[in-house]
């Protein structure tokens, strides 16, 4: 989907603020809210690491900016758990005393339509462009590349197509491949020469790009 | 917009959803405590124990270079979001930088859980599209010729920036060199440089 997410590229953001020897956490609920995801995923199976991604990216805009890192987190735990029927809202908003607000409810993905590649399509030096796409459901593939053209510089193994898996499908893998796009070729009215981009892309979302 | 004051805060929230979990029988405290073990191992000094190997160990940088995963296993640092680690190497004609623009991925067996800085939405726009600047403010001026890859975790490889090892350190050992590697610079914000005297 083309949500809050995808920030790569988006302007208007401000100084990057560097706390030095930042802790891992801050607050003893976002240890908590770390557990209880890692729990629920790998103790409970209640859900996967792509359902769990596009929770967070189903977020209004507006509270995912302003929900810090474990609050979205948390978030997304919550409306999964009660998604997936583990929990009610009425009874977590009665135990914390107050509303949550939870992550809106995912659209129907495109993955169901897409076939499978059935082997490896690209390899190292390929020349290969980003297909533009714009599915509702959760894809990896982010906007500032899509209907660009890069080439292939490293071959990963086979992962679990996110686009499907996220939504429930069963788990098709396909290779990923890291694409090497020019900062010329993503934003060409920008005078910038020797500055690239590398984005690790599954096979579905690329064609040959000569 | 919806007022947030008769919104719950995220430490109730989160107790909420432990207590539930726990009262209906679905998980334990014991479970919930089982996951501080593997969130203590996920320490960002473990990245420091490979830069400096890679450092002092050539034929452990050629392994590094090859197969990351296999490197890092090598010195005990394996797991989740470490399925398959890919070591960027810096040269003095190129710096390798990391970012998740969608979420906040990084190899958490070396790189363990990231900062706030990488994960909020100004770095994760921004690096991609102006990286000099960025780095820049960052407190790093890279010179012209220097060519910047940025690396966007967006799929299922996790990176790992291998800086160069400054001058002066010839003579040092591995632990000691280890102690001045930090993990700015295993992202790729920073270089490591030798302790102000």
């Amino acid at each position: 989907m083309d949500g809050i997410h995808d920030l790569g590229g988006m302007a208007g953001f401000g100084a990057i603020d560097v706390e030095a020897d930042e802790p891992t956490f801050h607050e003893g609920w976002e240890s908590k809210a770390f557990r209880l995801n890692i729990a629920a995923i790998g103790l409970l199976g209640a859900y996967n690491a792509d359902e769990y991604r596009h929770a967070i990216e189903r977020m209004a805009p507006a509270h995912y900016l302003q929900s810090s890192y474990y609050d979205r987190v948390l978030t997304a735990v919550a409306t999964l758990l009660v998604e997936k029927g583990v929990l009610s809202l009425a009874d977590l908003e009665r135990r914390a005393k107050g509303k949550l607000r939870l992550a809106l409810p995912a659209r129907d993905n495109a993955a169901d339509g897409i076939v499978p590649p059935d082997a490896p399509r690209f390899a190292v030096g390929d020349w290969v462009r980003v297909r533009d796409i714009h599915p509702h459901g959760h894809t990896r593939v982010p906007r500032y590349v899509r209907g660009r053209r890069g080439v292939v510089v490293h071959v990963a193994p086979l992962f679990s197509f996110p686009d499907a898996s996220a939504h429930g499908l069963p788990v098709r893998k396909e290779s990923t491949y890291h694409v090497e796009f020019a900062a010329t070729e993503l934003w060409p009215d920008d005078e910038r020469r020797g500055e690239s981009v590398i984005v690790d892309l599954w096979q579905t979302y690329l064609e040959e790009g000569e | 917009m919806t007022r947030d004051d008769k919104f719950a805060a995220p430490a109730d929230r989160a107790a909420a959803v432990a207590d539930a979990l726990i009262d209906a029988g679905r998980l334990t405290e014991e479970d919930l405590d089982g996951v501080q073990a593997l969130e203590e191992s996920l320490d960002w000094r473990n990245g420091t124990k490979v830069v400096a190997r890679a450092w002092t160990d050539p034929e452990y940088r050629q392994r590094l270079f090859s197969d990351g995963t296999a490197a890092c296993a090598e010195l005990g640092f394996e797991g989740p979001q470490g399925e398959y680690i890919v070591a960027l190497e810096d040269t003095p004609e190129l710096k390798n930088v990391i970012v998740c623009t969608q979420c906040s991925c990084t190899a958490w067996p070396v790189l363990g859980l990231p900062p706030d800085w990488y994960k909020s939405p100004e770095y994760r726009a921004r690096v991609v599209r102006e990286p000099r600047r960025v780095l820049g403010e960052m407190g790093l001026d890279l010179p012209a010729e220097v060519k910047v890859r940025v690396w966007d975790t967006t799929a299922e490889t996790r990176f790992i920036v291998i800086p160069r090892r400054p001058a002066g350190t010839e003579d040092w050992s591995e632990s000691r060199l280890a102690e001045i590697v930090t993990r700015e610079s295993m992202i790729g914000v920073a270089l490591v440089e030798l302790p102000k005297a």
